[in-house]
């Protein structure tokens, strides 16, 4: 692109998140490294239990005292990873926001919209109060809701499902934050809602260079949403590209099985591609990748040696022993159907 | 068929499993094993009382604690030890019979009630909200001096008022149960309302009834002995705890012994209950997930 | 072109008109000011003929009705107004053996894996109770009847007693899927069957059921709101919303050429795996009013962006346009667009 070098504000080394026991931990996010620069948009995909929720949530340390977090988590030069609670809290909801799958459950209900917008607005600038007020409206009408300065005396369980979703972003950009995480976002809502607030998290991103990192199980959203993907399998990171590459060229079997197994040029009521098995549970993973069991392609090496991520084209890297033969069995299944 | 044998391989299995777990809370344990120890005196008081507990020794009157009577002895010399080893089987009784009736019929009440809703249910509560609004012991006491003084008369009160707090638990689970979809599959299945109610519901809303269930037992138990204090329960010269404590009541200055024993063995049992239902609580909670 | 010269075939399955109205109980204080009670119109005149041994697909958004429609269908609600004719005699309100006897033929399989199966019952329970309740075999042949289903479903030797929290989301479906078959249905009621499912795993579940529906020859109703799903496996989609169809065609016709405006909304938000589609204003604005108080004329004028003085007062009827049925007034010329 010809936009200017955007600077990295997040960058992640080796995070590795786990809980349980010392002896035997679970480990729910397994050496994961990736970088998010300004005003960009990074899908984490993954489905349940890969992980991709809670290396969100390490991020901001929300997964403490139950989880130990390990690695680094670079931001600003500080690591996060290091820093205590209350050191934490600061950047917390300030230069990070975060915003939830089901916004019902992170807003408060017995406090008006405006009254927590203000209170967030409180914490973390210093406004007087009749600024607040103006400030709160100005972030309503931001994320689109209608008649905002009517709207500061409701209630949260006044506001339909998707409207809750643009009070929670309006309450997250309160403090003006670099980065905003966003953990399943749209999953509670129906298509046309979903539309909206994707499209409304993109003109933000895009209009305050804010970054975002958006959770999604839905390879459709990444398309339409993301700069850069990266996906999940069993608490590791598999692939890392841009939309583009990852989407249209993937080269990890688990990447190109489930793009695959996603009804598009297909004749209708044929056999749908399918990954065989069920997503693998923590407490059972291989010391090697940790797709073998489920991967067509799965060789000798790949249960016990863990694939580094490699790099195969420009900002596209992928963790496969067995990269040729996984390309070469795809290619062979689209030729077959 | 060797089909039908692995199922009955596996039920005890998990039975088996639920035990092991349970033998591994201290307070199961120590739970288990007051209720069990209360039900063998209930069950055997003439092994374990050393003396008959009605017979009179007029040359043993209020002797305090001694090697001869561990619990010492009353105004009229009987060792109250052994009266209350016996009081063991009328108040594990009581802890039964003014528990069990309500049990079922609240559970059958409020199972029917929860599934069906509409005007029953709304009959239901005014019912309940009439009952709950009396004090319950007032209630039960003002029964009682309709029917009578008595044993009998006591477990039919206690029945009439206390039924209704099974129902409203049982009524609210059944309402939770019903709007999971296994309910609208067995009714989609053509499954009679009868066999979704007791063969489907039913067990997956009981078990917050049973841990009710056992610290209901240790209020009957009180409730039984309050009663009997009161003279309305159990009669003397029958051995009863609450009606132990009455007898001493007099004496409480020299004799101290008279009514504290019986009121330990309460105290005791009562724990037990308690302590077997917090475990109950805590284990068929864990098990659920 | 008209449907019914078309298809001379009778359809197994006719709704005529169906309404379904929830009242919403009314508190203390709106019945001494006496306040109507409010009614949610989940169901507002639903037409729609189900051929034998087709897919027919309904989709819509959330609160749109078509689970209330699902379960109309399956006799689980007793709708307020309008009939289901099955194979031309009326299933509505039937009781006892009658009810039996229509269930027996149409089965119903739910939505959520964790909640639509009875916790303590094996599996083997599960299916030998539907077995014997309905006679279907006797004796040892029950036994042989349960291995016989698990085999159909692809479920793994042993499964049979086991508990259904030891499975998978995706293999508690196909149990579900066993228990609907137990009763050697001709049609089966399938609400949002895999929506619940990893997306890895939904495509195992989809060719499931469409190889059950060739071996067997079962009409399938699949309610869904994946789009790209329904197009797959379905020979026929209906689109409802707001209690109404408003589009009903052949699938492929549907989806390549929608006419209602609505359709072609739906069509538009649902995300594209392509990230070169990208567009930049959601397709749809404003959102779903509430089924409370349904707007006069065409439902869907308040969000429709060709909504004319005409659709505010006049109700459309659902009629020939294409190669299927449209309920808007401006059918062709906004489809011409």
């Amino acid at each position: 692109m010809s936009e200017p070098r955007q600077h990295t504000v997040l960058e992640l080394r080796y995070l590795r998140t786990e809980f349980g026991s010392r002896e035997r931990p679970l480990i729910a996010v397994d050496d994961v490294s990736f970088s998010v620069k300004a005003g960009e948009i990074l899908g984490l995909v993954g489905e349940s239990g890969s992980g991709k929720s809670i290396t969100l949530r390490s991020i901001l340390g929300i997964v403490r005292p139950r989880g130990r977090v390990g690695g680094e988590i670079l931001w600003k030069g500080r690591d996060l990873a290091a820093l205590d609670e209350a050191a934490l809290r600061k950047v917390r909801g300030r230069e990070i926001a975060m915003i939830f799958q089901e916004p019902m459950s992170s807003l408060n209900p017995l406090l008006t919209v405006g009254l927590q917008i203000s209170e967030n607005l409180a914490t973390h600038t210093d406004l007087d109060a009749r600024a607040r007020k103006t400030k709160a409206v100005e972030l309503l009408e931001m994320v689109g809701i209608p008649a905002a300065r009517n709207r500061l005396g409701d209630y949260p369980h006044e506001f339909s499902g998707g409207m809750r979703q643009r009070v929670m972003i309006a309450i997250a950009l309160a403090s003006n934050p670099q980065l905003l995480l966003a953990d399943e976002p749209t999953t509670a809502l129906d298509v046309t809602i979903q539309d909206q607030i994707l499209r409304l998290i993109q003109s933000l991103s895009r209009d305050l260079g804010m970054a975002v990192i958006l959770v999604t199980h839905d390879m459709g959203v990444v398309a339409q949403t993301c700069d850069r993907v990266a996906v999940m399998y069993g608490g590791r990171l598999c692939e890392l590209g841009t939309t583009t590459q990852v989407i249209g060229d993937a080269r990890h079997p688990y990447a190109l099985g489930l793009l695959r197994s996603i009804p598009r040029d297909v004749a209708p009521r044929t056999p749908l591609y399918s990954i065989p098995g069920a997503p693998p549970s923590l407490s059972a993973l291989p010391p090697g990748c940790a797709f073998t069991a489920r991967c067509p392609v799965a060789g000798l090496e790949c249960g016990d040696v863990r694939p580094p991520l490699a790099a195969v084209g420009q900002h596209h890297q992928v963790a496969c022993h067995r990269r040729a033969e996984a390309l070469a069995h795809f290619r062979q299944h689209e030729a077959a159907s | 068929m060797s089909a039908l044998g692995h199922t009955s391989q596996r039920r005890p299995n998990r039975l088996l499993a639920f035990l092991g777990r349970a033998f591994a809370r201290p307070s199961f344990v120590i739970g288990f094993a007051i209720i069990a120890c209360s039900i063998l005196l209930a069950l055997c008081p003439q092994v374990f009382a050393p003396y008959d507990p009605l017979a009179f020794d007029m040359t043993a009157i209020q002797q305090p604690p001694s090697l001869a009577h561990p619990f010492g002895t009353d105004n009229f010399g009987r060792d109250v030890l052994s009266r209350v080893i016996w009081a063991y089987r009328v108040d594990m009784q009581m802890a039964l019979l003014a528990t069990i009736f309500a049990l079922t019929i609240g559970v059958t009440a409020g199972a029917f009630v929860g599934y069906y809703g509409g005007i029953a249910d709304t009959i239901f509560g005014r019912c309940v909200d009439a009952i709950i609004t009396f004090p319950f012991l007032v209630l039960v006491i003002a029964i009682v001096a309709v029917l009578g003084p008595g044993l009998v008369n006591m477990y039919i009160a206690i029945t009439m008022v206390n039924w209704v707090y099974y129902a409203r638990l049982t009524r609210a689970e059944i309402m939770t149960q019903k709007a999971n979809d296994y309910a609208a599959a067995g009714r989609v299945l053509g499954f009679s309302d009868r066999r979704i109610i007791f063969r489907h519901l039913l067990p997956n809303a009981i078990s917050p009834v049973i841990v009710y269930w056992m610290t209901d037992m240790a209020l009957a138990i009180l409730l039984g002995s309050s009663l009997g204090y009161l003279g309305l329960g159990a009669q003397p010269p029958a051995a009863e705890w609450g009606v132990l404590i009455s007898e001493g009541r007099n004496f409480l200055l020299t004799a101290w012994w008279m009514s504290l024993m019986p009121g330990v063995a309460i105290v005791l049992t009562g724990l037990g209950f308690s302590l077997l239902g917090d475990a109950l609580a805590d284990l068929l909670r864990a098990k659920g997930r | 072109m008209n449907m019914l010269t078309m298809e001379p075939a009778k359809p197994l399955l006719s709704i005529r008109d169906l309404t379904m109205r929830f009242e919403k109980p009314r508190s203390l204080s709106d019945a001494i000011a006496r306040r109507p009670r409010q009614v949610v119109s989940a169901l507002n005149g639903v037409d729609l003929d189900v051929m034998a041994a087709e897919t027919l697909g309904i989709v819509g958004e959330s609160g749109c009705g078509k689970s209330t429609l699902a379960r109309c269908i399956a006799g689980l609600h007793q709708p307020s107004g309008g009939d289901i004719l099955f194979e031309g005699e009326s299933v509505v309100g039937l009781k006892g053996p009658k009810r039996r006897a229509y269930n027996k033929r149409v089965q119903m399989m739910f939505q959520d894996p964790y909640t639509s199966l009875n916790p303590r019952m094996t599996v083997r329970d599960t299916l030998r109770e539907a077995i014997s309740v309905h006679r279907m075999r006797e004796g040892a042949a029950i036994e042989r009847r349960i291995d016989e289903l698990l085999d159909l479903v692809r479920l793994p030797e042993g499964a049979a007693d086991k508990y259904p929290h030891e499975f998978s989301g995706g293999q508690r479906q196909r149990i579900g899927i066993a228990r609907a078959l137990s009763l050697e249905p001709i049609c089966l009621v399938a609400d949002e069957l895999v929506s619940a499912l990893d997306v890895s795993v939904q495509a195992q579940v989809v060719n499931l059921l469409l190889e059950l529906q060739d071996n067997l020859g079962l009409t399938v109703l699949f309610v869904a709101h994946d789009l790209r799903l329904v197009r797959h496996v379905s020979h026929r989609v209906a689109v409802i919303y707001l209690g109404a169809i408003v589009e009903v065609g052949p699938s492929e016709a549907l989806f390549s050429r929608p006419r209602h405006p609505y359709s072609q909304a739906l069509l538009a938000a649902a995300p594209s795996l392509d990230p070169a589609d990208r567009k930049r204003a959601p397709a749809l604005s404003g959102e779903l009013p509430s089924p409370l108080d349904i707007p006069p004329g065409c439902p869907f004028h308040v969000r429709c962006p060709h909504a004319a003085e005409r659709c505010r007062i006049e109700k459309p009827a659902l009629r020939p346009v294409g190669a299927g049925m449209a309920a808007c007034h401006f059918a062709e010329t906004i489809s011409a667009v």
